[in-house]
């Protein structure tokens, strides 16, 4: 990894659009600490060297406070507090704020390794391509511990926690070759637990995709195991209406599902999951809970697949799939995307 | 009373020269005391040990991490090296070390009591503080942990194959010495406080003693329930913070921090407390506005037990719970920053001396500062973002940890050694120690904050070569340190024997601790004093010696 320059930094590189935010408000905090920290110093040491102590048994005038200064040295750090506040809430929402048209790449952590699978199903290992000037968004979890994926450069971090997803998103502004870190402790080799963003010029990452484009995306992979786990058996397009013992999948993802207790969820990536792995935890209205668990019988590469296929699947009509690649039509989708339904019910099995 | 082994409180000290030390010398005199003050040399030793044990630790880590790749141990040594580094220090050393030590010796003094309210609970507290440090020891030289000092599952709890249910339980054991100090301390406190030695007469260090005894009562319960949930996950599979068994384990972390971030404030505050007294006395200055920073002990306590969540912006908790957590961290800030500035003031037009006590007692206002407002960093959400978990944090709370409490300890150390011990040191040496561990203590942890942003992350065995400059600073900052530590450990053993023998008060200073003999006779006082003046009235040479030590007639008498 000899990829950063080795001269003596106090900073790290701003490659990302989030960067420059975060080193501001860095900045901001710089001088308020050098402020404070230059008043208090040189006041104690004038204080030390104007009123040292001359004679031994000397005994100053006692001085009991002052209610003014009491509150200016109350009101003026609470008020610089809660610039701080406000800005640090305006940076992290940025951060956190998920958009919606970015690249998906998929990562699952394990001891002591970083996995990514691209939408175009590129997978690397330790080492993520990415092209410049575009949203990437992250879907994560990990197989076993916590872990957290971390790229200083971008300043941005997000911890990956097993038994559900989290989500993060950057833009590179620079290409170059960038340290990825684990930044939760994870075991033994967590200081090994590093690999390397790989930021392209669009052009260059198009040539790089383009170059492996021999492998299944998440989308045509999630189809297979559509397929191979029975899933569409029950899943039909259509739900309980078409005669399916599931609700339909197709044009759930991100739409409210109400549930048999009367609550409402939205379908997001941790609601599909949960509904795979623990189907009793959380009935569609009007089904039963009929569905077996996939506990165990799917990997986490595997669960995020299905995810990605689902998630691409839209109720329109014809016999068309609705995965956004062409070649992924075949007759598992034929099941599910085939007909256009009034309520995307949601889920049941 | 040479043969008192047991000492009552209806005892008076018919021989003058009787004090708490010579008061019995068998071993047995010293293993069944129910006197605060031998009990506080009981912990002096226990917590003087187990922070020689967490040093060992430290060095070894600052010297493997002299080179970017692991040469000195293996990754599996390194991790527990850290994750016992933390735990000796943190649970061991820095909770225990100022009330254990310095509130058991003085509490009871400076309110004019004879005693703690229950002597022998404190004394049972020095029992379970040993037993659980001795089970912790031996699960460390047993195997070792090496889940990091938050135990964080499911590593903890599933993946872990070392001793983490012992050291838990040495943990868990030592908890209750902590809750049972701090309960003894606040029955002491509105029990036991002498004739006139109303509220607001306290030293500040009562109040700030005060203030850390609600949280080791209300905070360390819930830390012993979360470590017996580890155990017993780990043991018989209940699900409480695994996903595959339905647990949560972001769960872990609200219950983990619930009491480990008032826990900073139980090592920061009694700190604080010490620090206000130094800084009086060698100002020779009532603290200037006592009642704010007396209460902004306790504003701390109740405000720490509510930010928790600020360790957990990047955790996958909730944006909106992160930004409550945040808002509630500022609120804390402003009792700190409300101290500093009324420290600072005190000094002006004060008498001031560089005694060593005020020496390490302005370093803690210095360092603590910078604690203090990189502690703004992390609390402000969008910069946590990038810092937390990396060396930013780790340079952060060795700056309230080490500039701050072990500094203050230090400073208390040498402030009430001539009390403790009835002998003088040599000054030369420990202003000399004072300045080599200011000097190494710097160079040991500000390189941090750089290596922080530029992104090392915290807990890395080896780490990327551009990182090794600062990491070498780091290393021979912490060799400086170390110097300047063990410096005090020879000159203070030395003065046992050797140190000129101490007045009553050396210092001209005012605590009800000065106003009686050093070392004190094993009731404290020769007469229950009756207080009629404010903490911090400092008085002339000629007035003290009008009045005489504490005990004589005229004192209560003087208005």
């Amino acid at each position: 990894m000899q990829q950063v320059p080795s001269e003596f930094k106090l900073m790290p590189e701003q490659a990302s659009t989030m960067a420059g935010q975060v080193d501001a408000l860095y900045f901001y905090l710089v001088g308020i600490t050098l402020f404070f920290t230059v008043l208090i110093v040189s006041g104690i040491i004038f204080f030390a060297v104007k009123y040292r102590r001359r004679s031994p048994y000397e005994i100053p005038r006692p001085i009991a406070g002052s209610m003014k200064l009491e509150t200016i040295w109350t009101l003026i750090p609470f008020l610089i507090a809660m610039s701080i506040f406000v800005w640090g809430a305006k940076v992290y929402f940025a951060q956190y704020r998920i958009p919606k048209d970015a690249l998906d790449i998929y990562v699952v952590g394990k001891q002591w390794m970083w996995k990514m699978q691209h939408p175009t199903g590129q997978r690397e290992i330790n080492e993520l391509h990415i092209p410049m000037g575009r949203k990437v968004r992250l879907t994560m979890t990990t197989e076993d511990v916590i872990h957290s994926f971390y790229i200083p450069d971008f300043r941005v971090k997000m911890d990956v926690v097993p038994g559900r997803y989290t989500q993060m998103w950057f833009e590179a502004t620079k290409p170059g070759r960038y340290h990825l870190f684990c930044a939760e402790y994870c075991g033994m080799d967590h200081s090994k637990m590093r690999g390397t963003i790989v930021v392209m010029r669009p052009d260059e990452y198009q040539a790089w995709v383009s170059g492996n484009a021999s492998q299944m995306s998440p989308v045509q992979l999630g189809e297979q195991h559509f397929q191979n786990l029975g899933c569409a058996t029950c899943h039909l397009n259509g739900g309980r209406d078409a005669g399916g013992r599931g609700p339909q999948l197709a044009g759930i993802f991100g739409k409210p599902v109400q549930l048999e207790t009367g609550q409402t969820v939205v379908a997001d990536e941790n609601y599909l999951r949960e509904s795979i792995l623990n189907p009793g935890a959380k009935i569609v209205a009007g089904y039963s809970a009929i569905m077996p668990t996939y506990q165990g019988q799917v990997s986490e590469e595997q669960l995020l697949q299905l995810i990605a296929y689902i998630k691409s699947l839209t109720p329109q009509g014809g016999s068309g799939t609705a995965s956004p690649t062409p070649a992924s039509s075949t007759s598992a989708n034929m099941n599910v995307g085939a007909q256009a339904s009034g309520s995307p019910s949601g889920q049941r099995r | 009373m040479s043969t008192a082994v047991i000492h009552t409180p209806a005892e008076g000290a018919a021989e003058p020269r009787t004090t708490y030390l010579n008061a019995g010398h068998t071993l047995k005199s010293w293993l069944l005391t129910l006197d605060h003050k031998r009990i506080g040399i009981l912990y002096l030793l226990g917590v003087s040990f187990f922070f020689l044990i967490g040093g060992i630790y430290a060095t070894l880590i600052r010297l493997e991490l002299l080179t970017p790749q692991g040469d000195l141990v293996t990754a599996q040594t390194y991790n527990k090296l850290f994750t016992q580094h933390g735990i000796m220090m943190t649970f061991f050393f820095l909770i225990p070390s100022i009330p254990a030590v310095f509130g058991n010796f003085l509490l009871p003094i400076m309110i004019g009591a004879k005693d703690v309210a229950f002597p022998r609970l404190n004394l049972l507290s020095w029992y379970i503080y040993m037993t659980g440090a001795l089970f912790a020891s031996y699960a460390m030289f047993a195997g070792g942990v090496d889940t990091g000092w938050t135990f964080y599952p499911p590593y903890s709890t599933n993946y872990a194959n070392t001793y983490v249910i012992a050291t838990g339980l040495g943990i868990f054991i030592v908890g209750f010495s902590s809750i049972l100090t701090g309960l003894n301390f606040i029955v002491t406190i509105h029990t036991m406080r002498a004739p006139g030695m109303t509220w607001y007469r306290l030293p500040l260090f009562v109040w700030a003693q005060y203030a850390t005894s609600l949280i080791q009562v209300l905070g360390t319960p819930v830390l012993a329930i979360t470590l017996l949930l580890v155990a017993l996950e780990r043991t018989v599979g209940v699900g409480i913070f695994d996903p595959r068994l339905g647990g949560d384990p972001v769960l872990f972390q609200h219950l983990f921090w619930f009491y480990s971030h008032p826990a900073v404030y139980i090592m920061v505050l009694p700190a604080m407390g010490v620090v206000s007294e130094i800084i009086a006395t060698f100002s020779r200055k009532p603290i200037f506005g006592y009642k704010f920073v007396a209460f902004s002990s306790l504003a701390i306590a109740v405000f720490g037990f509510l930010v928790w969540g600020h360790h957990m912006f990047t955790s996958s908790q909730s944006v909106y719970a992160g930004m409550i957590f945040s808002l509630i961290s500022y609120a804390v800030a402003i009792p700190s920053a409300i101290k500093v500035f009324n420290w600072t003031a005190t000094m002006y037009r004060g008498s001031i001396s560089y005694d060593s006590p005020m020496l390490y007692a302005m370093g803690f206002i210095g360092l603590f500062l910078i604690g203090g407002l990189t502690g703004l960093f992390l609390a402000a959400l969008g910069l946590d973002v990038h810092v937390h978990d990396t060396y930013f944090v780790v340079a952060h709370f060795h700056y309230v940890m080490v500039g701050g409490s072990l500094l203050a300890y230090l400073g208390a150390m040498h402030y009430w050694w001539p009390k403790m011990t009835g002998r003088l040191y040599p000054e030369g040496w420990a202003r000399f120690a004072a300045l080599v561990v200011f000097v190494g203590f710097n160079l040991t942890f500000f390189p941090q904050f750089i290596l922080g942003y530029l992104g090392m992350p915290r807990r890395y065995y080896t780490y990327v070569p551009e990182f090794q400059l600062l990491h070498v600073l780091s290393s021979v900052g912490a060799s400086i340190l170390a110097v300047g530590l063990i410096l005090p450990a020879i000159y203070l053993l030395w003065s046992l024997k050797r140190g000129p023998i101490a007045p009553a008060d050396p210092w001209m200073a005012t605590g009800l601790e000065w106003r009686t003999s050093s070392p004190p006779p094993p009731e404290n006082f020769e007469r229950t004093p009756v207080v009629t003046w404010n903490a911090y009235e400092f008085r002339s040479k000629e007035e003290t010696e009008v009045i005489g030590p504490m005990g004589k007639p005229d004192v209560s008498e003087r208005k």
